[in-house]
């Protein structure tokens, strides 16, 4: 150590520190990142975070320990001016290729993931379809208005209702789409984000892995009432989803026949546009 | 020396001062063109039978009215000022009036000044006043977030205060440092004796300040419920408040537009002879950059709302969908001016940092080249990320791995930045004074700022994020921790040389760790509150992060007293205390150091010519320029 320049000491400083503190975030804090398990999409973002967390504490280590030395070592002494030192090829050369070299694998990283689906709503015509297993995928329609979702089942009867209940363990291909202003359909648990833009479909996969109530939220300000556009959802066995929408058709029955025919997108009468 | 002292007011009595072009003349003229716009609009919209307007007519909120009276109102104030005079007189082949020539006196302060010494006094009062205003507006938000259920402000109430919050702070704060820094010092740092266009300078000032009063009047209009950002077709719904919001921004646009032209001419044409561009200061290169964003984003924002106001007068359909329009239309429109834009916030932050340090490190700046390099690649990129903010609206998804890899890669240019950062404290000799501080504040906020902005680049982590707190916390990290720490950091470092007084460095030093540690308790939980699934711009929230919610805003009202603290310690030292400054208090190699503080009316006694940089500390013998402007009244 002793031999080392005050650079070489600051390089092993940085690398031991960052090993411990990488370490730590590994073990301790990257398992309660967002989003969680709840869904195959939620994981791979949360490894995305995971991996972008660790990045993140190897650079500030850098920036801290360096710091740490420079602003305790190069305090002023007396009137002199410092050495007239303008730059370092080699220094930059390294900065410059170590930080694109950074930049490349993250980039690289977020594209595979996203090849997985784990990327929200990918518009009316999604590139990046997870690949499923057993059944085909549940279609759910998402219908945003002010100031609340609504949940069309298309081929599970064609009803409409407000709540939100998914079968677990079965790809669910959501169609995100809104009556009139943008709104945005969050269900952190399932690591799922979609807009919902007036006249368009915005399609998301999401395959839930695990049971329990989910929390949704409307991420997109959406007029006076955006803070209270939320709810919460169920992820249910495949036995109690099936009964769930039996009993739900039977609660909507009366006001299934008002509903329009089953489309992407709902546009009002251009006389009565919003507002 | 021939005596430069113009008033041409000198033995007038008092009211004759006040007939003529002049800001009371302004708001008078202005208030009546206010009144013609909104009788006139009722008029023409009544008057007229034609069926796009007759929705307007038939509703008590006569969207038409409302931007005839604001345009005419705001004609009416630049008339009154007396911008009409100079381009009249000269169609008319009559001497122009030389009231905007005034050197003497305070009124001058007051009205229309063609002198950027006095233009860069003018934009700082103004711009702070309006970033109080927008400091408040924070304040109040953080009183709502208290507690998790409404419980102060009615929900329209405080979506109004959470768009007039972001809508002041991003019009106001993009010209916070080119305004009064680049406005006063770019002529001195390149050796010129005024801008390009004096007059176009003049008129970006007063643009924002009318931009700033008519925000504030959309409180009177019913509000504005859209957030900064002013989605469609949200506005479309709004009340004519939001009339109010597109002609701030449609001011501000203008007013940004003009500036980054006018800094860009006077930069490429009036340098001093010898002043190459290798040897410009990092704080005008970053002005360059800054200027040139400007001057090609500004125009696309103003060509948004103008369409955003069509639809909302004469029943256009750019961003309705039952009429054939798109709301993606909208969102792209403004996040192509959007992105630059924030990359206008920070870039006039990069300059003032490179450009400090090496004073308070008494060294060369470390690595010119590649720091410059690092801004104009910044420019450069700012253009190709904008898709990020859309990343999970539906946009086609082939486009998202390009955006995620541009935007990762925007941040290599901006990590050049911190390595001459680092690179320049290496071996120095490192003063900590104020300004020095709020620089090394820079370092540290800008690096959460910016490794956040990662978080975000990346879709499958942004679709965790996007709409959160967590974007909150990454853009009050960047622009707050960045912009206005380095705003505050020009303030303490230049405004001696500006006015001729000190500021006191104790309060300096108070201010500085107030708003350091606040800033910081602020912003940084509000990670946290976004990774727990916290939306943005949200009335209230679930019960269980209350305590986070607290914990903000209690040190927000601590970071609101460290504005306080700043206030006070201006007062005081300009009012009160008044020590003169020298003319060189921080031993600074820049040019418009060797001139006396407050730099006078004529700047240079003769255009130097540059030799060097002025970056030359440690090495014996160098000489920024010939001949050495020794300052009039004695160096201290």
């Amino acid at each position: 150590m002793r031999r080392l320049g005050p650079l070489g000491r600051i390089l092993v400083v940085w690398l031991v520190t960052s090993a411990i503190a990488m370490t730590l975030v590994a073990v301790f804090l990257a398992p309660h990142l967002p989003p969680g398990s709840g869904s195959k999409e939620a994981a791979g973002q949360q490894l995305d975070n995971e991996v972008l967390t660790l990045v993140s504490v190897f650079v500030v280590a850098g920036v801290f320990t360096y710091l740490g030395y420079a602003l305790i070592a190069f305090r002023e002494r007396g009137d002199s001016d410092g050495p007239p030192i303008r730059g370092n090829g080699r220094a930059q050369t390294i900065w410059v290729v170590g930080t694109t070299v950074i930049v490349l694998f993250l980039a690289a990283f977020g594209t595979y993931q996203l090849l997985g689906g784990a990327g929200g709503g990918q518009g009316a015509e999604p590139v990046f379809v997870p690949a499923h297993s057993g059944q085909s995928p549940l279609q759910v329609q998402v219908i945003a208005q002010q100031w609340q979702f609504t949940y069309r089942y298309p081929t599970e009867g064609d009803f409409e209702s407000a709540h939100l209940v998914l079968p677990v363990d079965r790809q669910i291909e959501l169609h995100v789409t809104s009556l009139d202003v943008i709104h945005s359909f969050w269900v952190p648990a399932l690591g799922l984000k979609a807009d919902a833009n007036p006249g368009a479909d915005n399609i998301a996969y999401v395959t839930p892995e695990k049971l329990g109530n989910v929390q949704i939220h409307c991420a997109e300000l959406c007029g006076l009432f955006h803070g209270y556009m939320f709810g919460s959802g169920s992820i249910v066995t495949p036995s109690a989803f099936a009964s769930w929408v039996a009993s739900e058709r039977r609660f909507v029955a009366p006001v299934t026949h008002y509903l329009p025919a089953y489309s992407t997108t709902y546009l009002p009468d251009p006389s009565f546009r919003a507002g | 020396m021939t005596d430069l002292s113009l008033d041409p007011n000198a033995g007038r009595p008092f009211w004759r001062r006040l007939l003529g072009f002049n800001l009371l003349t302004g708001l008078l003229l202005g208030v009546g063109g206010f009144y013609l716009g909104w009788y006139g609009g009722h008029w023409l919209v009544n008057g007229l039978d034609v069926p796009s307007l007759d929705y307007v007519g038939d509703t008590d909120q006569n969207d038409v009215s409302l931007f005839l009276a604001y345009i005419l109102g705001v004609a009416g104030f630049l008339i009154g000022l007396g911008f009409g005079v100079y381009p009249l007189a000269r169609l008319r082949g009559y001497p122009p009036s030389l009231r905007e020539k005034e050197t003497t006196g305070v009124g001058r302060y007051f009205g229309l000044s063609t002198d950027h010494k006095v233009i860069g006094l003018q934009y700082f009062i103004g711009i702070g006043f309006f970033f109080l205003v927008g400091g408040i507006d924070a304040m109040l938000i953080r009183v709502e977030l208290l507690r998790p259920e409404p419980n102060v402000w009615p929900a329209g109430n405080y979506l109004t205060l959470v768009t007039e919050h972001g809508t002041m702070m991003m019009g106001m704060m993009t010209s916070g440092i080119l305004g009064p820094f680049a406005n006063y010092l770019l002529p001195l740092m390149i050796g010129a004796r005024r801008m390009a266009f004096p007059r176009i300078e003049a008129l970006t000032f007063w643009l924002l300040m009318a931009a700033g009063t008519i925000l504030i009047s959309a409180i009177g209009f019913g509000g504005v419920p859209t957030g900064w950002t002013g989605y469609e077709p949200l506005n479309l719904q709004a009340n004519y408040g939001m009339d109010a919001y597109i002609m701030f921004f449609a001011l501000v646009g203008i007013s940004m537009t003009l500036l980054g032209l006018n800094m860009l001419a006077t930069v490429i044409t009036m340098r001093a002879p010898g002043m190459t561009w290798r040897r410009l200061p990092i704080f005008v290169w970053g002005v360059v950059t800054t200027a040139a964003l400007m001057l090609l984003a500004a125009p696309v924002l103003i060509s948004a709302l103008m369409m955003a106001a069509f639809d909302r007068t004469v029943q256009t359909g750019f961003f309705v969908a039952p009429l054939g329009g798109s709301s993606y239309l909208f969102e792209n429109l403004f996040w192509f001016f959007g992105h630059p834009e924030v990359y206008i916030l920070a870039l006039p932050g990069f300059g003032v940092v490179l450009e400090l340090l090496p004073v308070f490190a008494r060294k060369p700046l470390w690595g010119y080249r590649l720091a410059v390099a690092g801004m104009v690649g910044v420019a450069l990129l700012s253009w190709t990320v904008w898709q990020h903010h859309l990343f999970v609206s539906g946009i086609d998804s082939d486009l998202r791995p390009f955006y995620m890899f541009s935007t990762e890669l925007i941040s290599v240019p901006t990590g050049f930045i911190f390595l001459c950062a680092m690179g320049t404290l290496w071996r120095g000799r490192i003063r900590y004074t104020v300004p020095m501080l709020f620089c090394l504040g820079w370092i540290f906020n800008f690096l959460f700022g910016g490794l956040s902005g990662i978080f975000l680049s990346d879709v499958p982590s942004d679709v965790t994020t996007h709409g959160s707190f967590f974007v909150m916390a990454h853009f009050h990290y960047t622009i707050m921790g960045g912009l206005i720490f380095t705003f505050f950091a020009a303030i303490y470092y230049w405004l001696p040389k500006m006015t001729g007084l000190m500021l006191d460095e104790r309060l300096g030093k108070i201010h500085f760790w107030t708003m350091f540690i606040a800033f910081n308790s602020t912003f940084a939980p509000l990670f946290a509150l976004g990774f727990m699934g916290m939306p943005r711009r949200v009335v209230t929230y679930p019960s269980d992060l209350q305590g986070l919610n607290d914990w903000v805003s209690a040190s927000a009202f601590v970071l609101g007293i460290s504005m306080l603290v700043f206030l006070g310690n201006l007062i005081y030292s300009m009012l009160f205390a008044r020590v003169p400054a020298p003319a060189n208090p921080w031993g600074s190699k820049s040019l418009e150091f060797q001139l006396p503080s407050p730099v006078p009316v004529h700047d240079f006694d003769r255009i130097p010519v540059i030799e060097g940089d002025p970056y030359g500390y440690g090495e014996d013998g160098a000489v920024v320029a010939r001949p050495s402007l020794r300052p009039a009244g004695g160096e201290a």
